[in-house]
């Protein structure tokens, strides 16, 4: 009889499959449906200038949400972004460039809108994450036993290191032919040096970009309200307890750098192959990374939506000061120590955008379903 | 666990499959592409003022290089407006600052054509921003002469780039030349700057025409811009003793290496490229410097009217001597304009095809002709550092371009010969 009254009760507590359903991939639907429209239509509305400014945001929101699992959910310093950024861009750099070059003879882009080229493309984005998160798992496993401090200084030495090394390698190759008289395993050499890696095609469009980050929100938001991110948290708020309680916390923590490594190396491929940016060791230097530690610490340490917010922010502001562009650093600095007097949290603290009582008004008013 | 996160998963699985969606309504071609297009072809507006746009490094920690610049573009379009303009239109100049960074480089110049549709484009100084803003104007089909970038790459990114100034391989042949030649420097010390292109480039450069002349590179050491402690890197050098170190880097760096190397006793001159052309170098290096030579695109000191002209009303204008940077931001503005005047149209094909036929322009900095890879080819100046000025030493021509009786101070290039004569690094720089 127990048994009997305990099925009633599990199928009284399973949800209705049918609105679960359609919770579960409503974001979906609207984010893959603001990725098109604003590809096919706010794009050619607004002219390339500006879609260059949104593809900068979305790359911006991908390394500012990567970063915020590492820094903001499981309360670690890293500010070695950028090194996982360009081992991303290198890595798919190599696939797009030379795997053009032998594929098709030419490193120009091939076919239109997900023609072979872009397929290539994404494909390239996925190996340079996957590469980035590699070496996230082998620098993350022995320094994530470390704390604080220690782990800043073991990323920003990694980022360095990725930043030299990259410095010391030779010229790119230009033809199918050179390609073809090198052996494949030199490669990883023939990345351009301090020039940068040139003559990559320029296949990143708003598309591609909103996809990414699309997915990039997506993860970070289930992360968060799952039983697995609930762990990460944990790790955050107290370590000691979250021992106790059974957590493996170094293990939670390689995840999060893992997961955190993985989306920058897929904004370092999207940021390889957009017009007016170069790949070059300069550009993904110390001063990269730390630009993504602004923004997550702007945004409120934890806060998705804030972290997103403040990347925005920031990739508008230098434009907007162009003029005044010498007293930027200054505005930054400004801002980040008025931050920590006034709101040490950051914009949002732990709270989701919805979450502040001014939009939850506005939401209940225009009839939102939170 | 494992399937509660499966399930939780799924709906991501769906990205792909939603990135697919389009290929099931049918053929993706016909649907627009993305803002990456071929060359524009908008119609360029027939009145008003034509509009040329301009970057570069007006803030950052080259910004001398980037004002310069700006201030010899600036002298040349008043000049030729003062003159009754282009095709009887007046010219315009819109510059944007770009801090000396790629990414900054890379946006100005998309804000430039695509929002402000310039007709054409002058910038930058550092090859690497040069290699940034280039490859959209390639992407635009809107032309660029970049005044002052000596990597052999720039003019590679393809037909819509060219530049007015000689390519490192020529300046590593220059400075070699003179070591050897003037102070029978045949055992030299190399310092590079393992950050830049600009430096790392015109290293390679010098230290393979060093040795084909038969000289010989006692060591070479690396640091990296910003670097403020170079003692190490001087101590090597030091106990090799050569007869001279080249220092290929930016002013920034070389006044702090010039001091810490007077300092640890090295006596031996440095030698530089035009990278350290900046009134910034004596301010920086002070007494260090005295002494030191580095090659440039020309010297306030040359005697040829074309010069003294420019200097003059450059220093009426601004009240400062002009630097090197300033004579090539002027000769680009110069030889851009003559391009424009020549061209049928101004639309991105024709203007290039003119800035690419250019032959024995008279620059301020030398007699221009773009050879077929775009590149100018003009002799190169050695100055020396004398009470905290650069003063002029002599001139040196391209390989087999020699005037016939090299006149002393006088007219850099003017006899050099037209023919196919190839400039004498062009077979060394190209892959």
């Amino acid at each position: 009889m127990a048994s009997a009254s305990l099925q009633e009760r599990a199928r009284a507590l399973t949800p209705p499959a049918l609105p679960t359903l359609v919770r579960a991939w409503l974001p979906v639907l609207v984010l893959g449906g603001l990725t098109l429209l604003l590809h096919f239509v706010v794009g050619p509305a607004v002219g390339p200038y500006y879609s260059k400014l949104l593809m900068d945001i979305g790359i911006n929101v991908i390394l500012a949400v990567s970063l915020n699992i590492v820094n903001g959910f499981t309360g670690q310093f890293s500010i070695g972004h950028a090194g996982f950024m360009a081992v991303g861009g290198y890595t798919a750099g190599m696939v797009t460039y030379y795997g053009g070059l032998s594929l098709w003879g030419s490193s120009l882009p091939q076919g239109g809108f997900l023609g072979p080229g872009e397929l290539l493309f994404a494909l390239s984005c996925l190996l340079g994450g996957l590469a980035a998160a590699g070496l996230g798992y082998i620098v993350g496993l022995p320094s994530l036993r470390l704390r604080g401090d220690y782990l800043a200084l073991v990323t920003l030495g990694f980022g360095e290191i990725v930043r030299v090394l990259v410095q010391q390698t030779d010229d790119v190759l230009f033809s199918a032919e050179e390609l073809a008289a090198v052996p494949v395993w030199t490669l990883p050499t023939k990345v351009g040096g301090a020039l940068g890696f040139t003559g990559l095609p320029f296949y990143t469009s708003l598309f591609w970009v909103y996809l990414f980050v699309s997915l990039t929100l997506l993860v970070a938001f289930r992360l968060k309200a799952s039983s697995h991110g609930r762990a990460y948290l944990s790790v955050r708020e107290d370590e000691i307890a979250a021992e106790a309680m059974g957590i493996p916390t170094t293990r939670i923590k390689v995840r999060a750098f893992v997961l955190a490594a993985a989306f920058a190396g897929i904004a370092g491929a999207l940021f390889a192959h957009e017009v007016g940016t170069t790949l070059n060791p300069r550009e993904l230097g110390f001063q990269k990374s730390f630009e993504a530690v602004i923004m997550v610490v702007l945004g409120g340490m934890g806060s998705i939506s804030g972290a997103g917010l403040a990347a925005v922010v920031i990739t508008l502001l230098p434009e907007a000061l162009r003029s005044v562009a010498d007293y930027r650093m200054v505005v930054y600095a400004l801002a980040l120590v008025v931050m920590m007097l006034v709101r040490p949290q950051g914009l949002l603290g732990l709270h989701e955008l919805w979450d502040l009582p001014l939009v939850r008004r506005l939401l209940r008013r225009g009839g939102g379903a939170r | 666990m494992p399937t509660s996160l499966l399930r939780r998963a799924a709906p991501l699985l769906a990205l792909p499959l939603l990135a697919m969606l389009p290929l099931l309504g049918g053929c993706g071609d016909t649907a627009p592409t993305a803002p990456q297009g071929g060359p524009a072809t908008e119609p360029v507006a027939q009145t008003g003022p034509i509009l040329i746009g301009e970057y570069g490094s007006l803030t950052g920690s080259e910004a001398t290089f980037g004002q310069s610049t700006h201030n010899g573009v600036t002298l040349a379009i008043e000049e030729i407006n003062a003159a009754g303009g282009v095709k009887g239109r007046q010219l315009e100049v819109k510059v944007y600052d770009d801090q000396g960074k790629t990414q900054e480089a890379g946006t100005a110049v998309t804000r430039l054509i695509t929002d402000d549709k310039v007709v054409a484009v002058i910038g930058e100084v550092a090859s690497s921003l040069s290699m940034a803003g280039g490859r959209v104007a390639q992407q635009y089909g809107v032309p660029m002469i970049s005044p002052s970038s000596t990597n052999a790459q720039v003019t590679r990114i393809g037909d819509m780039i060219s530049r007015v100034c000689f390519i490192d391989g020529f300046q590593g042949y220059v400075v070699a030349k003179f070591a050897l030649d003037d102070l029978k420097a045949d055992d030299i010390a190399i310092l590079y700057d393992q950050g830049q292109a600009y430096s790392k480039g015109l290293k390679e450069d010098f230290a393979r025409e060093l040795v084909a002349m038969g000289g010989r590179v006692a060591t070479e050491q690396a640091y990296t811009g910003g670097d403020q402690d170079f003692s190490a890197q001087l101590t090597a050098i030091r106990d090799t003793s050569p007869d001279a170190i080249f220092v290929p880097g930016y002013y920034t760096d070389v006044g702090n290496i010039a001091i810490q190397a007077r300092k640890l006793g090295i006596t031996a001159p440095l030698l530089g490229g035009d990278g350290w052309d900046s009134a910034q170098l004596a301010t920086l290096a002070g007494d260090a410097i005295e002494g030191s030579y580095y090659s440039n695109h020309y010297s306030h000191e040359d005697t040829r009217p074309a010069v003294q002209t420019f200097v003059s009303t450059y220093q009426a204008r601004f009240g400062a001597v002009p630097d090197g940077l300033a004579a090539l931001g002027y000769d680009a503005t110069k030889l851009l304009a003559d391009a424009m005047g020549r061209a049928p149209s101004l639309s991105g094909k024709d203007l290039a095809a003119a800035i690419n036929s250019t032959t024995d322009f008279p620059g301020v900095t030398g007699t221009i002709t773009i050879d077929p890879e775009r590149n100018a080819r003009k002799a190169a100046v050695i100055v020396q550092m004398k009470g905290g000025q650069p003063r002029y030493v002599t001139t040196i021509h391209p390989k087999g371009a020699e005037p016939a009786a090299p006149a002393e101070g006088a007219a850099p290039a003017e006899g050099a010969p037209a023919e196919g004569a190839a400039p004498a690094t062009e077979g060394a720089a190209t892959p």
